[in-house]
């Protein structure tokens, strides 16, 4: 028998949160606060599901029921992902050792 | 492009997500770590375009609803003041939630779009994977929208509680776990959206019990929320990057969640449960009138601490609330050239949010490599002359390692009182946000300051 795919996805899943552990737990303490707003950063990359269902519509009707919640979650995460990624990098910027 | 040759794309990003958190274990390469998560995010984005082709219809809604989204949160980035980034972080949370419900949504209505067969006959197990995604999703978003109106101060920090509270939140999970069953049965469209409705109002009622300072707990939790949302629409979706990414944001507010528990000495559960803060404690105010407390102004403290060779500072969140954090940062300046060594320890509950002090102490320009965390510092104490706390107060009473009755009893506290004097800035003796007088304002080797932080800070540098 032949094993479902879902089961190869479930394995990459569990050994993420595996890696996930270990990477999180040598995050440096000061440093918690960019961890989090970059890992809100990273989660927008739901928007590849936003995408795929804003494209779905056809070309006579582009706002679908579906679409348009497609689109919408297109513009909440382009938030998340240009506004995490960014307040990541001011903050990244102010961390300074004393030689500098 | 082809199924396998996206699919291999999306692992690359996915490690470059890796690759992004990996970065943040030292301030060195951090900046570079943000740089693979940028680089991440549009291989994602690029080979989804791709892998679609279709780019007639809506291909130009779709730039125009990503360069609008885009441009508000690149405005937001760069307005946002350094001590609202516990509220930041929480909205920004709900719009990744509610991005999942949408995504959730669009693949219920049009499933054929996403491959899951067709309206009504929708693969079982893409659907209770995207319910899982949804009603996760969902529960991110109500509950981190009363955690943004909280830290906000738009809504009171206190707890709000009510009978049988707990009883309806599980009744509440019981009947989602029901729906989604029956959503499977049925495939019916009014149970979806039930399942959805009752998810936000769970959200919703799970935050409002929990007090303003177990913000960090809620923050660090609903950043995990929001990862296992996006790892749910990534099993929908079949995409590896989206599922090795709700992995780790899943795993990483998960312990943070419970690095700030132990920062407080409460189990995870105490801390969901609420409630804490909410009753003040008039055994210990009582007696407050009768024990003697030294005060004194700035110029006492600017000759403590001239005499001084080493000085430890104590950050707190009240530092913050006064903006205090620059006059210190000129404070410290000043005592340097004065040769007088000089440190800072921060609790790990410190601020609203995990590491909340130390972006605050970088922003005014404080060199990384003088602050140091709880373990690394607490020690020292005992050989500094002067301890100077601003704005923190449960984080260092003695009363944590000596009274056993004491609410905080067992957290985790700074060895203040080692010092030879102690110099607290506060406003009043009123007590910290645990409802528990603070012990260390009667010891004789303490001198309080009473004023607010920002203006005694600079007078103390003046009389320097």
């Amino acid at each position: 028998m032949e094993i479902d795919p879902f089961i190869f996805r479930l394995s990459i899943f569990i050994l993420s949160i595996f890696i996930g552990y270990y990477v999180v737990w040598s995050v440096t303490p000061s440093l918690h606060t960019p961890l989090m707003s970059v890992t809100n950063a990273i989660s927008s990359v739901i928007i590849v599901g936003a995408i795929i269902a804003g494209l779905s519509g056809d070309s006579q009707n582009i706002f679908n029921s579906s679409s348009v919640f497609g689109f919408l979650a297109i513009f909440l995460a382009a938030i998340n992902i240009f506004g995490g990624f960014l307040v990541t990098q001011r903050m990244l910027k102010m961390y300074k050792n004393k030689n500098k | 492009m082809s199924e396998n040759l996206s699919a291999i794309f999306y692992l690359i990003s996915g490690i470059l997500f890796i690759l992004a958190l990996r970065g943040l274990s030292s301030p060195q390469t951090s900046r570079q770590g943000n740089f693979f998560g940028i680089l991440g995010m549009i291989i994602a984005i690029t080979v989804t375009f791709l892998s679609i082709g279709n780019f007639s219809s809506g291909f130009i809604y779709v730039l125009i609803f990503l360069l609008a989204g885009g441009l508000i949160g690149t405005l937001i980035a760069y307005k946002i003041p350094m001590t609202a980034m516990p509220e930041l972080v929480a909205g920004f949370h709900s719009l990744v939630g509610l991005a999942a419900v949408f995504v959730a949504i669009s693949a219920f209505l049009n499933p054929e779009a996403f491959n899951l067969g067709s309206p009504g006959k929708i693969k079982l197990l893409s659907l209770v994977e995207m319910s899982i995604g949804g009603v996760i999703g969902a529960i991110t978003f109500s509950g981190s929208v009363i955690a943004f109106l909280k830290l906000r101060g738009i809504m009171s920090g206190s707890p709000i509680t009510f009978k049988g509270q707990h009883y309806i939140n599980l009744l509440l999970g019981i009947t989602i776990i029901v729906l989604i069953f029956y959503l499977c049965n049925t495939q019916s469209e009014s149970i979806f959206w039930r399942m959805i409705g009752i998810s936000f109002l769970l959200g919703f009622l799970l935050i409002i019990p929990i007090g303003g300072a177990d913000m960090p707990v809620v923050i660090s939790m609903l950043n995990s929320y929001s990862g296992w949302a996006a790892a749910g629409i990534g099993f929908t979706l079949e995409n590896t990057a989206l599922i090795i990414t709700g992995a780790l944001v899943g795993s990483s507010g998960a312990i943070l969640s419970h690095i700030m528990c132990k920062g407080m000495n409460r189990s995870f559960f105490n801390v969901i449960l609420g409630g804490f803060g909410a009753t003040e404690q008039p055994s210990s105010s009582k007696h407050k009138d009768s024990k003697p407390v030294k005060s004194g102004n700035a110029e006492d403290a600017a000759f403590l601490m001239k005499n001084a060779s080493s000085v430890i500072i104590v950050p707190g969140y009240g530092m913050a609330v006064a903006q205090a954090q620059h006059a210190l940062r000129e404070m410290v300046d000043t005592l340097k050239k004065n040769d007088i060594k000089i440190s800072y320890a921060i609790h790990p509950v410190a601020g609203r949010m995990p590491g909340h002090m130390n972006v605050l102490l970088a922003e005014a320009n404080v060199p990384y490599d003088e602050v140091f965390e709880l373990d690394e510092i607490n020690n020292d104490f005992a050989n500094a002359d002067v301890a100077f706390v601003i704005g923190a107060n449960d984080v260092t009473n003695p009363v944590a390692k000596t009274d056993p009755q004491s609410p905080i009893y067992g957290m985790p506290v700074l060895d203040v009182e080692k010092c030879k004097s102690i110099l607290f800035v506060k406003r009043s003796l009123s007590p910290g946000y645990a409802g528990v007088d603070n012990e260390l304002f009667y010891r004789d080797n303490t001198l309080m300051l009473f004023a607010d932080a920002k203006k005694m800070t600079e007078d103390i540098t003046k009389n320097l």
